[in-house]
């Protein structure tokens, strides 16, 4: 505002009075930019989140068209999309695998992933060595370890047949079976992600309070009854964050089965996205592609805030036992 | 509580207003869909006059997107002599296979002309042809003023010229209607086989289909004992890919006189789950699992080359091409223990022959069109053809001319059986597929169902689930 005198705080009348001498005087901020702070705070975030509703949006209206490479200038169609999703068996069958391969995977690392914290915490030296290598995994492109894997796998030149001959197990046709195909891909899984769980917990355990350990250890419990009444109940809020993540990564899965086995053998590994893949990609039907895909995030969602409603309850539950 | 209540019915609907308004300016802001509306009926071509000139379209520069092959090897290995003739620049990427197609499909469905030419299949011609998206070669073959005389369209194998050509209508036979790209290099599916193991065990290349099964399952069980460690019988491709289907499956799926589809009336109605067909499918499921590779259902062309060459396989039946690169001097451990030959004849001696063409289209979208002929004219050519199949591994000519030529046939001589293989099967060799948009759709499911079969499935119940599957997808 040219011409017009700045406001100043109270520190700068102090200063032309010569109590404060020496300090530097501070502009008080108009009003229109006081108010206009939070806005501009905001900005980014609002940004954020058109940057996620645009194609989001975008896509649900593509849903209600029969869009497709064959049909360029579609016609509206509803809810027809998603009648045909519901109404196809291949649809289910992909929604039992997509489970089964969430579920297996999850529950193998959570397990796995305590497991390794656990033994990473009793052994203080060789277990930081150890965290150090355990979190190599995780530093690799998911699709480049099932590429890794693929080539391990292989029944005649791979790594792992050959190491398991000498016992009498070379031969095995590890992605060649429906079951193998998918228990290799949960394999795969397991190996990239559960140094993630492992992580997780092992930051819990390092965040527990000494005290309760200490009593139950002067009260000469044992190591199976402190495991199960203190250190998993109170662990269980880290787990369970540990557990939703890989729940719905899992749930979204594709580089990992598609780099193993495309879907294949048959249809046995064909998880929701891979079909939502082909549909929109491959065979360039665009509409009910994104229909999958929606359909999809509706799952996971619905899914996730479930287990985070659970979260919230096991956490102000772990507060109490703390207490 | 109460509040935290509010603030969501808010939030909700202010969501609800966003979602309701977002519509309208969805379509606005261009999110509308792909379309034609840029097509119109008149060729670019026709706006080329007065007599032909290489140098028409100088100072301007063509984008390529390529496949990496060894075809494409040869191109670029000879790209400035086109510039040299041209004075037109050509800018390239090269992807691997396994991604090519998904980044060529979804650079032309966005509807921007990234690049002016391109490397396709004719299957692709199916699947970007009746959306507009490949231009209409016909109009400038046909324009003197665009094409050179010594471009010489009758040099062409006929076969491959028409499988470029379709009317985009299901179900309608290739060879009427436009010329949607140019054949450039291609692949004929036949047998090769390792000779050292085939002499050894006392056998001869396969006549019918049945001593082919019985030969690979031989070489399964006794190769191994006779020095030729973890070899097996045949090497056919497996993974769960359209890809599977094309090369030996279809060939002997045809020989023996099968179809994918029927046409009647217009329409068009699967035709794999016919009796014949099932035995067929089920015989050939047998084979892979007594004389095929471990690992089967992941394998892909690279796999089955390699074990040809790495003498992991007695044979292969797939494109000539992929033993070719094994079976030269210093290539691969069995390099010069290769040998080719027609395959098995159907009954009544059949030697149908499925294809794969690679082709080379333009972007119906490119603002580059004249520049884009010239390098078509120029890759398509016989000056280029000639020099790549001598000089390079661009072997299979699409010209009559260089499978005529003394120094391609001086070439291919090293190899045994290449070329009277070739010549057997040159003239019985065309898309035994018929023409139809949803094409990969149907054979990529056809794969899993070969899959499926391979695991034990009832061949039966799997053929005709498929073909009720597609009936509803390609009727």
């Amino acid at each position: 505002m040219p011409g017009r005198a700045a406001p100043v705080l109270e520190a700068d009348h102090g200063a032309a009075s010569g109590t404060g001498a020496g300090k530097r005087a501070v502009r008080a901020v108009p009003a229109w930019r006081r108010s206009l702070r939070p806005y501009l705070l905001i900005a980014p975030a609002l940004l954020l989140t058109g940057g996620i509703l645009y194609p989001f949006g975008l896509g649900l209206y593509y849903t209600v068209f029969d869009f497709a490479a064959s049909k360029p200038q579609p016609d509206l169609v509803g809810v027809e999309n998603y009648r045909r999703i519901f109404t196809q068996p291949a649809f289910w069958d992909s929604a039992r695998v997509t489970v089964a391969y969430a579920v297996g995977a999850a529950a193998v690392e959570t397990v796995l992933g305590v497991a390794v914290a656990l033994l990473l915490h009793r052994s203080s030296r060789v277990g930081r060595v150890l965290e150090k290598i355990l979190i190599l995994p995780l530093m690799i492109a998911p699709v480049i370890a099932a590429i890794m894997w693929k080539l391990m796998l292989q029944p005649s030149v791979g790594v792992i047949n050959h190491l398991l001959e000498p016992f009498g197990l070379g031969g095995v046709q590890w992605t060649d079976t429906p079951t193998g195909a998918l228990l290799s891909s949960i394999a795969v899984d397991v190996w990239v992600y559960t140094p993630f769980v492992a992580i997780l917990a092992l930051a819990g355990l390092r965040s527990l309070p000494a005290s309760p350990f200490e009593a139950a250890a002067v009260d000469g419990a044992g190591w199976w009854f402190t495991f199960r009444r203190l250190t998993l109940p109170m662990l269980w809020p880290y787990v369970l964050v540990a557990v939703i993540f890989r729940f719905m990564d899992s749930l979204k899965v594709f580089d990992i089965i598609y780099a193993l086995t495309e879907g294949g053998p048959g249809d046995s590994t064909m998880v929701l996205q891979i079909r939502a893949y082909l549909e929109a990609i491959r065979f360039q039907r665009y509409s009910f592609g994104i229909s999958y895909m929606i359909v999809l995030w509706a799952v996971v969602y619905l899914v996730t805030m479930v287990l985070v409603r659970y979260l919230g309850r096991i956490q102000n539950r772990a507060a109490e036992v703390e207490r | 509580m109460d509040m935290h209540a509010h603030d969501r019915r808010r939030f909700l609907a202010i969501g609800a207003a966003t979602a309701a308004s977002a519509t309208p300016l969805l379509t606005a802001c261009g999110a509308g869909f792909g379309g034609d509306k840029a097509r119109n009926d008149g060729s670019a071509a026709d706006d080329v006059t007065g007599s032909f000139d290489w140098k028409r379209a100088k100072g301007r520069t063509v984008k390529a997107l390529l496949n990496k092959h060894p075809y494409t090897d040869a191109l670029i290995a000879d790209l400035k002599a086109f510039t040299e003739k041209t004075g037109i620049k050509v800018e390239y990427d090269v992807f691997p296979e396994d991604n090519y197609f998904d980044k060529l499909t979804v650079d032309l469905s966005s509807g921007r002309a990234s690049y002016d030419v391109f490397m396709l299949g004719a299957y692709m011609v199916w699947q970007y042809g009746p959306p507009g998206w490949l231009e209409d070669l016909g109009p400038w073959m046909r324009n003197s003023s665009a094409t050179g005389s010594e471009w010489d369209q009758e040099d062409f194998f006929p076969n491959l010229l028409s499988a470029d050509q379709w009317s985009l209508k299901a179900g309608a036979p290739l060879g009427q209607g436009g010329q949607y790209a140019l054949p450039w290099g291609w692949e004929t599916n036949v047998v090769a086989y390792n000779t050292e193991v085939f002499k050894k065990l006392g056998l001869k290349p396969a006549e019918t289909f049945d001593e082919l099964r019985e030969v690979a399952g031989a070489i399964t069980r006794r190769a191994p004992g006779a020095g030729f460690d973890g070899m097996y019988g045949v090497a056919v491709r497996g993974s769960r890919s359209w890809a599977t289907i094309h090369p030996g499956f279809m060939t002997m799926y045809a020989r023996n006189g099968l179809k994918d589809f029927t046409v009647e009336g217009g329409k068009v109605k699967p035709a794999m789950n016919s009796p014949e067909a099932i035995a067929f499918t089920r015989d050939w499921a047998e084979m892979v699992r007594k004389g095929g590779p471990p690992s089967w259902t992941s394998y892909t062309w690279y796999q089955c080359s390699s074990d040809l060459g790495a003498k992991k396989a007695g044979m292969l039946f797939d494109a000539d091409t992929a033993a070719y690169f094994q079976a030269v001097k210093g290539a691969s451990p069995a390099s010069g223990k290769i040998a080719f030959h027609p395959g098995p004849k159907g009954p009544g001696g059949s030697l149908a022959t499925n294809m794969w063409i690679w082709s080379l289209g333009m972007n119906a979208r490119s603002r580059n069109k004249s520049a884009a002929w010239l390098f078509l004219q120029w890759a398509t050519g016989k000056e280029h053809l000639r020099k790549g199949a001598i000089e390079h591994n661009h072997i299979d000519p699409v010209r009559k001319s260089v499978s005529q030529d003394a120094a391609y046939k001086d070439k291919m001589r090293a190899v045994p059986g290449f070329i009277e293989t070739f010549e057997t099967v040159v003239d019985e060799t065309r898309i035994q597929f018929t023409p139809q948009e949803q094409f990969f759709d149907a054979t990529t499911s056809w794969a899993a169902a070969l899959q499926e079969i391979y695991g034990g499935k009832n061949a039966s119940s799997v053929l005709n689930g498929l073909s009720g599957d597609l009936a509803s997808k390609v009727g």
